[in-house]
Formats: C-alpha cells, structure tokens, sequence
C-alpha cells in the first residue's frame, strides 16, 4: 500500500470511561458511603443516598482465549445488567444493583470454572507478566508459574484466612515487571552472560550496551579480530541488564538462572510507609512445568504467616514485628550472606542497635 | 477447522490439570475449535514453541522495528527465533491498547473488540499488562495495521512503549469507593491524554508513567510504579460517625478496636475514650487510611480533598528500586485551572527530564544522581519539609545562601499567611 493509501491515526488517546460504567456507579460517582463483606469475593458498597451495589470478584487464567473472554460476556449480559471491569491484577469483576442477582451471577461464573473470590484478607491472584509466552528476554514462564502456584493456592483465593490480604507477584526476570509484593517469586541469574562474539558487532549498539550495566563491568573489546564485547566476570552482578540492548550476551541459562523469593513488599501507606520487598531465599530451580520447589517454600511462608501474624499485619510488617532472625527461624529458610545487602544505601538495612530478640 | 499441524506438547499438557482455569486448555481451543485456519495454525505453532522454552528453559522471541502508519509505537514486536520448526507464529506481535480509567466495559464493547481481534489476530489477549494496556496478544506485522485502524475507528488508541510517556493507570475510584478524594478519570485522562504525542512517538530518556489512586491505600501502586503519582487525600478533619463507631465496639469488642485500631495507628492519634467514643487527633493523623480501612462505616475522609504528587518511582533498573518522593504535598483539583496547572507541573518535569536525563534514564534515577533541589529549581517548586523524612543528616555542604534562603522561607510562610486570611 502506497503511503499515500493509508489512514492516519485518530490519537483519541485514553477513553472515556463513564461510558462503559453501570449506571448505578455514574449516578452514585464519589458519593459513596462505605462497604461491607457479604461473603468471600463479594463486596457491598453503600452510597449516600441508600443506593447498593455488589461487586463480584473471580479469578481468570489473564491469557484469555477469546471463547472464555465470550464466556464472560455473556455471563455479564445474562446475570450482570452487561457491565464488567478488571483489577489491576487481573480479576474480573461484575458489578450489580440488585442482591437478588449476586448469588445466580457467582454460580454462572463457579459453573464456567472461574474462581470466585480474592477478596479482603485472601491470597490474591499473582500480578505477572509475559514469559515465555510473549516476552524477549524472559528466563521462565509467567502463566504457567501462576496457574501452578494458584492450583495449590486456591483454597486461600477463596477464603479469609490470611492477617491481611496476601498480594504476590512473579517476575521472569531481573528488571521484575511483576513488581512489589508481600510474596515475589523472581527470576536471580547466578552467572555472567555468554556472549556470541559475531553476533555483537552487527547487533548491538555497543555504547548504550555498555553504559546499561549497573556495575560498569562490561567493556569494548576486539575478538577474533570483530569488534565486540567483554565482561569483567569478577565484577559482573549477573543482572542481565545487558541482554535486552544486546541479544548476544545471553543471560538466561537452563542450569543457572534460578528462583528467588522475596517477601515484604507493599504498596500502600496504611500504617506504615510503603516497603520494597526483601530477599528470603534463593536458589531454587527454575522447573518447569509446575515449579514445585518454588511453590512449596512459599506455601511454608504462607503457613508461618497465618498463624503468627496479627490481624491487619501484612507479610511485612509480621517479619518485622518478630524480627528477621526468628522469620529465619520459623520458616526453617537459611539465612546466608547473600542476605546481607551491599548495594548503594546498604548501611541503612544494617542493625545500628542492641535491639536483639534472644 | 483444526490446525494443519498439532505438535506433542506433553509439559503444557500438565497445566491443563488442577482446578485453577488454564491458559494452556484456552490456547487448545483457538487451535482446535475456532474456525479461522489462521488462527488454528498459529495457536498450533505458539503451543509448539512454548513447549519448545518449557523443555529448554529458554525464550525465543526477539524484537524488532513494527508500528502502525503515523505512530513510532505502541506495538511490542516479536519475531520467532525458532521459525522454522513453528513458521506459523513467527511474527507474534502485540498490540497496546490503552483503557479507560479504571478499566471498565460494557460486554457490547468487549464482544466488539472479540470480533476484530479474530479477524485479525491470534484470539489471545489480557485484560491487563503490567503498563496498563489490554494487550492484543500475537498478529502479523499486516494484522497490527489492519487491526488497529478496525478498532481505532471505535474509539480505541494505542497505548505506548518504548521511551515515551506510556499508558496511564487509575484504581476503582471514586466510581466505587467511598475512600477516593479524587476524580481518578478526569486526573488520568487529563495528564496522558495531554501527551498523546510523547505517547506515540517515543523520543525521550526512557519511560515515563501516570499513576493515579484516589486514596492512599494507593490500590494502583502509584507510588512505587509510577514516575508521576497522584494520591487523593484530604486535609481538614476526617469524619467520625460516633453511632456507627459504637456498633464496631459492640459487635467487634473493646480489645479487637484497642489492639486493631487505636494501637495501630502510626502517629498515635486514636484514643479510645470512657464514654466510648473515638477521638482522633486530626493534626498528628498521617491519612495512613489503616483505622478507616478497619471502620468503613464509622469513619471517611473530610471534605476539604485534593492530591499529593510524588514523582520518581520505579523498579529495579539500573540502580534499585526508588518509591516516589513528594513533590507537592497538597493540591486542590476542583476547577479547569487547578487541572491545567497539574498538566503544566507535568509539561515541566517531563521537559527538564527530556533535557537533562542521560539515555535510559528514568526520572528518579535523574532526581537521585542531580539532587531532589537541583530538580526542583529546575521546575519551579520551592522546598518544602513534606518532601523529606528527616533534615539532612551530613555537614558536608556548602551553605553560603543560608540567609537568603531563610529569607525566602519567611516569605513564602507570609504570602501563605495572607492567601488564607
């Protein structure tokens, strides 16, 4: 097609969204008054005026089919007055003016296989990304980690068990898209890239390759005679930052690129600041089809959780309560040097104290 | 239909097992049930190759240069490295499509977008990335152009990737939630859509990303993932409804409202007085949102509601993860004008940020190698005690503008003083 044939865009940019909004969330926008819990996946909310709706919440596989996403659809048209929204996790949720329809609407979904439920202090469905799936530099599999941990979780997906609710999240690699949670389940690259030196000269942009690493252990280099590049393995964090500006320094590696679990993270200021999660355990293999050593020592973290933390206490705020020594010590996890951090503003994860539990 | 070829796919085959719904059994139906030749064929060879990575434990996708006519992005390109044994995915593109605040549909519209994807794409799509944008998972390099022209002629807009300001997100808001001090939609809409050109066209250091949640429970994780994040908050006295506040205490106990809400609150401004009533000392109370997370009905925010701007958050590349910083402790949003002067704060930051960001520089990054004043003389917000937690703590600096600053800060506290008065 001759440029001249095509159709220039239309940068109508972010819609609008009142559009798409059951009327009963237009009429009632910013006038509400406060919720409550009926059940498990079920939230009631109250406006001022006396007007309710009920929000039902079920979890999905996110790489949806389009037959499922029909599925869906045509659960919203048949039990749901046609309106649906989705968490930023993923859940999707109907939302409905009228009791009468709440109870039908979930068997619709429970009959369909959807799992209702991730509601106040549940185990929610885990944020992830692309993996193997779609993305170009992934060291595993974002859905099937999921589907297998959420398989042994879904007893907590449905319930209220938890302290507080239990957000996790999983990450394919470093850069660790899947983000901040109480659990994160990320990828640790445990040796340097393996560079394909004829490769590096016709593919990557050398400079910007080497101004990526964190560390400055990457370096110009002639070998065999090409221009390319080398990495000062001493110094090398094995982050793979590399890799993505330069395909040839492949840092994903079948033995090497493991597990790590990290726990702590949480994104809201309620009662404390908002906290960056912290490093737990590692080392654990990268198994695929159903990452079962990852899944145990989370379902082992899950368990100390739930019966030591306080109500409203989340993931974080449990450990720091009764301390990281006795977090090593109930969950049976070693505590090792790699613990111990050394990047820039380490000193201040140091204890400066006497204050030690004996 | 059915795909032309099936490969043994005995490792996914596993994730069909267990009662969580599988994306491996979703993937089957397109290859075995839908009636595109096209999209059984390239369903086929996705589940061939994603088995390929499951046994190998690698990825085979690579990038490339894919975008529609007029944009420089929006399109996540893939191109199969393992083309030959799955020629049939071997160019897997997706498209990023931006959302309404908040996420919501009607089943018409997602129908409607089911229907042009199955024309175009490969029937894979979620609801959504980590950015925000439903993703339109797996077309040609022809089926993101025909795709996109289908579903822009409704209303729908690529969101963005690469370094650019990209897809903006908002929590449920004040559409659901009696915590919000906002209004999430017109804050997202008015901040991205006010950049659709960087948006489209990336040409800067690296991403920039809009962040919005209506309170700070911050459900949008605005301030940890975005590089300008708006927090609803309120600044005059939260309210308390004693009577509901006394159903709480009867159903739930006097030791559960001790031990789950006055000890808990940060600054110790709960008490729990002899008449049984709560009292909240409102100068000391942070808006940590805890005690009305736990007394929905008993306990709201006040009347007088604006936003907290924090900016620079981000995760781990290059150099660790940074939280947002204040950058406006409050600021009313109710008219046309308090809005263009949050679009403008914005214009500004993401200007000096274009200018003096290295290359893959995020905003934060930029703010922790300049200094937090640097930034802030550089776009024209004076110092304020709200953006730090504490003084700083070394002598080593240079201070020979003590008095003028000093100055200034009187100033400033008079003109304050008179603006109120």
């Amino acid at each position: 097609m001759a440029a001249a044939d095509m159709r220039p865009p239309i940068e109508s940019g972010c819609p609008d969204g009142f559009q798409y909004m059951h009327p009963a969330m237009r009429r009632n926008f910013g006038l509400w008054k406060y919720h409550d819990d009926p059940q498990p996946g079920v939230l009631r909310h109250v406006a001022i005026n006396g007007e309710q709706v009920w929000t039902i919440k079920a979890g999905t596989q996110r790489i949806l089919d389009l037959y499922t996403l029909r599925k869906l659809t045509k659960i919203g048209d048949e039990f749901a007055d046609g309106y649906i929204r989705f968490t930023i996790r993923s859940n999707i949720e109907f939302i409905v003016d009228d009791e009468a329809k709440v109870q039908p609407l979930i068997k619709a979904l429970e009959d369909e296989g959807f799992i209702v439920g991730g509601t106040r202090n549940s185990v929610t469905s885990l944020s992830h990304t692309q993996g193997w799936l779609h993305c170009d530099i992934p060291g595993t599999d974002a859905s099937g980690v999921v589907k297998s941990m959420m398989d042994e979780l879904i007893g907590e997906f449905k319930a209220w068990n938890m302290p507080n609710r239990v957000h996790m999240t999983t990450s394919c690699c470093q850069i660790n898209c899947g983000g901040q949670g109480d659990i994160a389940i990320n990828v640790q690259h445990t040796k340097p890239p393996k560079i394909d030196h004829s490769l590096v000269s016709n593919i990557c942009e050398r400079p910007s390759v080497v101004s990526r690493c964190p560390v400055a252990a990457i370096r110009p280099a002639l070998v065999d005679g090409k221009p390319s590049l080398e990495v000062d393995e001493k110094k090398c964090i094995c982050c793979g930052a590399c890799f993505p500006p330069c395909p040839p320094m492949q840092i994903n590696d079948a033995e090497h690129s493991k597990l790590a679990i990290w726990v702590g993270g949480n994104h809201s200021n309620a009662r404390g600041k908002p906290t960056f999660q912290k490093l737990v355990a590692s080392g654990i293999p990268n198994n695929p089809p159903r990452w079962p050593e990852a899944t145990a020592i989370v379902k082992r973290i899950l368990k100390c959780y739930k019966e030591d933390a306080r109500d409203w206490e989340r993931v974080g705020e449990w450990v720091e309560r009764i301390g990281w020594p006795r977090f090593f010590e109930v969950t049976g996890l070693p505590f090792t040097k790699y613990h111990i951090d050394n990047w820039r503003g380490a000193r201040n994860s140091l204890n400066a104290s006497t204050h030690i539990r004996f | 239909m059915a795909a032309n070829k099936i490969y043994e796919t005995p490792m996914l085959d596993v994730l069909e097992d267990g009662p969580w719904p599988s994306f491996i059994s979703g993937i089957k139906r397109l290859r075995d049930n839908h009636e595109s030749q096209f999209i059984n064929d390239m369903a086929s060879s996705l589940l061939g190759q994603l088995e390929h990575s499951y046994e190998t434990r690698k990825g085979y996708w690579k990038g490339g240069t894919v975008s529609v006519f007029g944009y420089g992005g929006g399109i996540i390109p893939r191109f199969s490295e393992v083309a030959k044994a799955f020629p049939e995915s071997k160019e897997f593109h997706t498209l990023r499509v931006q959302p309404t605040p908040g996420n919501y549909y009607t089943t018409d519209m997602l129908n409607q977008l089911a229907d042009s994807w199955e024309k175009h794409g490969s029937g894979l799509v979620t609801f959504h990335g980590q950015t925000g944008n439903i993703m339109f998972i797996g077309t040609t390099t022809d089926g993101t152009q025909h795709f996109f022209d289908e579903i822009n002629d409704y209303g729908w807009d690529l969101g963005g990737a690469g370094p650019c300001v990209r897809t903006a997100m908002s929590c449920v808001g004040s559409a659901r939630c009696e915590m919000s001090n906002a209004n999430e939609h017109a804050i997202q809409r008015w901040l991205v859509n006010n950049f659709t050109d960087d948006v489209h066209r990336p040409a800067l250091p690296y991403k920039f990303k809009f962040k919005v949640s209506g309170c700070p429970n911050d459900c949008q994780n605005a301030i940890e993932r975005s590089d300008f994040a708006v927090i609803g908050t309120w600044r005059d006295d939260m309210k308390v409804d004693q009577e509901a506040f006394k159903g709480y205490l009867e159903t739930k106990g006097r030791q559960y409202i001790i031990d789950n809400v006055v000890t808990r609150c940060p600054t110790q401004a709960l008490s729990l007085s002899d008449n049984d009533e709560i009292i909240v000392d409102n100068r000391n109370c942070v808006r940590c949102m805890h005690c009305l997370n736990v007394l929905p009905k008993a306990l709201h925010p006040g009347d007088d509601k604006g936003v907290t701007i924090l900016i620079g958050g981000k995760r781990t590349l290059k150099i660790g993860d940074l939280m947002g910083t204040v950058v406006v402790p409050f600021k009313k949003l109710e008219t046309e004008e308090d809005y263009e002067s949050m679009v403008e704060m914005a214009e500004e930051i993401i200007d000096f940020w274009a200018e003096n960001g290295l290359e893959h520089e995020r905003c934060g990054e930029m703010i922790e190698r300049i200094g937090l004043v640097n930034f802030l003389e550089g776009i024209g917000i004076e110092v304020d005690p709200n953006m730090v937690s504490s003084p700083r703590q070394s002598s080593y600096v240079r201070m020979d503008g003590w008095d003028e600053e000093a100055v200034k800060w009187f100033e400033r506290k008079a003109e304050e003083a008179a603006a109120n008065a």
